[in-house]
């Protein structure tokens, strides 16, 4: 089986037991709406503020939250499981590579989801012409979030408290990702031009896709 | 020992692995070759398991040497062979979302294997009307056929089983004695682990003891 395949099929499977077990439509999703719910109630009616902070309270939601997408499945990643991949012949790039693609169709998801709950909530005012820029940091961001989680859960993999070691390297890791997400619409709203935080999340998405890659067999056999 | 012995699968020449700074397995050297089925016996904790998992090349040797189809245990080499190794363990390596069908599935294509040829797998070890159960919803006996259903379908070389016939009815073992009779007559090698010496001796060619993480002496 090519590489590919292995990926696709990782993918695959991994969009199927999500589909079962629903962590992300179950409870990650209506977390981060009640996190979205208490700043207007913190705020109380100062409705001009609300509007005003809409934006920047969907990138910390979304990134903080999107961060648990991250790292659902390292959170799930049992070792026989990796073991059997192991033994299957599974390349670990190819694992790294799969379970991006799945983590980032779930993000995506959960971000698009989450922006229209802060449409519908905040009222937010957005710039002319905003849908396409916000797609686009949204799908970049996204991506990059979950090439961050799948790396940190690799790297974390077979030690204790894995789940609280990967939270630890992603978040620092997350910043170029929430300065490039949010800054594409504060850019658009300023005209002072959206390119180079674009540029930002696709090479942090790429030194990310890199590096997963790269590192899937070394960090694969220093976890044995 | 010599790497170089002739028609063995598997040679360990003073191999040891430390697991976070303990001394699990020291300076265990054997032999096995083709078409052989070798006993390991030894009580709770002293290193069977770990052993197990230096022959599936999935622990590092961090004194002695070894080699495992060819390829030496340590290297990138190993990822060329992983695929002809079958591992049985404690815990069986199954998606618990997933049923029993959908896990032989996503084994078959992962490793490339003819994915119609599950059926038939499935109706050998006699899980063909429990096929679509959760792995969650399966006794420990169900998923002990699943996994033996999968090696019918990678055909592993080198089958390695972990206390594998603990809590299986007659039939179960049946079934598990068979995998093994499979595999040794395609050539393969088997190793077995349990702390029962006496049931080993039924059926292995050779058992060895473990103790302390030290190869003692044939039982």
């Amino acid at each position: 089986m090519s590489f590919w395949d292995q990926a696709v099929e990782i993918a695959r499977v991994d969009l199927q037991v999500e589909r079962r077990i629903g962590d992300v439509l179950r409870i990650i999703f209506p977390f981060a709406v009640v996190a979205l719910l208490v700043f207007p109630l913190a705020l109380g009616i100062d409705l001009a503020a609300i509007t005003r902070i809409g934006p920047a309270v969907f990138w910390a939601i979304g990134v903080l939250f999107g961060m648990q997408v991250a790292l659902r499945q390292a959170a799930d990643d049992r070792p026989e499981r990796r073991d059997l991949y192991a033994l299957l012949g599974v390349d670990p790039a190819a694992r790294f590579v799969g379970r991006s693609m799945s983590g980032s169709l779930l993000m995506l998801g959960f971000m698009f989801a989450l922006m229209v709950a802060t449409l519908l909530l905040y009222s937010p005012r957005l710039p002319e012409g905003w849908p396409i820029p916000a797609a686009a940091a949204i799908l970049l961001t996204s991506i990059g979030l979950t090439e961050l989680g799948t790396l940190a859960g690799e790297v974390t993999a077979g030690l204790r408290n894995r789940t609280a070691l990967a939270s630890l390297i992603v978040a620092p890791l997350a910043i170029p990702l929430v300065l490039g997400g949010s800054q594409t619409l504060e850019s658009l709203a300023r005209d002072t031009g959206i390119l180079p935080w674009l540029l930002l999340l696709f090479a942090t998405d790429l030194a990310l896709a890199v590096a997963g890659v790269g590192l899937a067999r070394p960090i694969e056999e220093a976890s044995r | 020992m010599r790497l170089e012995a002739v028609g063995a699968n598997v040679i360990l020449d003073g191999a040891g692995v430390s697991l976070g700074g303990l001394a699990v397995l020291r300076g265990i050297s054997l032999s096995i070759g083709s078409a052989e089925v070798v006993g390991i016996a030894g009580p709770n904790g002293s290193g069977k398991t770990t052993l197990l998992r230096l022959l599936a090349t999935l622990a590092r040797p961090d004194e002695g040497s070894g080699r495992v189809l060819g390829a030496t245990l340590g290297t990138t080499e190993v990822y060329a062979v992983r695929h002809d190794i079958g591992l049985i363990g404690h815990v069986p390596a199954l998606i618990h979302e997933l049923s029993l069908r959908e896990n032989l599935e996503h084994a078959a294509r992962l490793a490339g294997d003819d994915v119609s040829r599950i059926d038939r797998a499935l109706r050998v070890v006699g899980l063909e009307g429990a096929a679509d159960r959760k792995v969650g919803q399966s006794s420990h006996g169900m998923l002990r056929r699943a996994e033996a259903a999968r090696l019918l379908l990678t055909r592993p070389r080198l089958l390695l089983l972990d206390e594998a016939f603990s809590g299986l009815d007659t039939s179960a073992r049946d079934l598990v004695d068979a995998l093994v009779e499979r595999s040794v007559a395609a050539g393969g090698s088997v190793v077995m682990v349990s702390h029962d010496a006496n049931h080993l001796a039924s059926r292995a060619d050779r058992v060895m003891t473990i103790s302390s993480g030290r190869i003692e002496a044939p039982a």
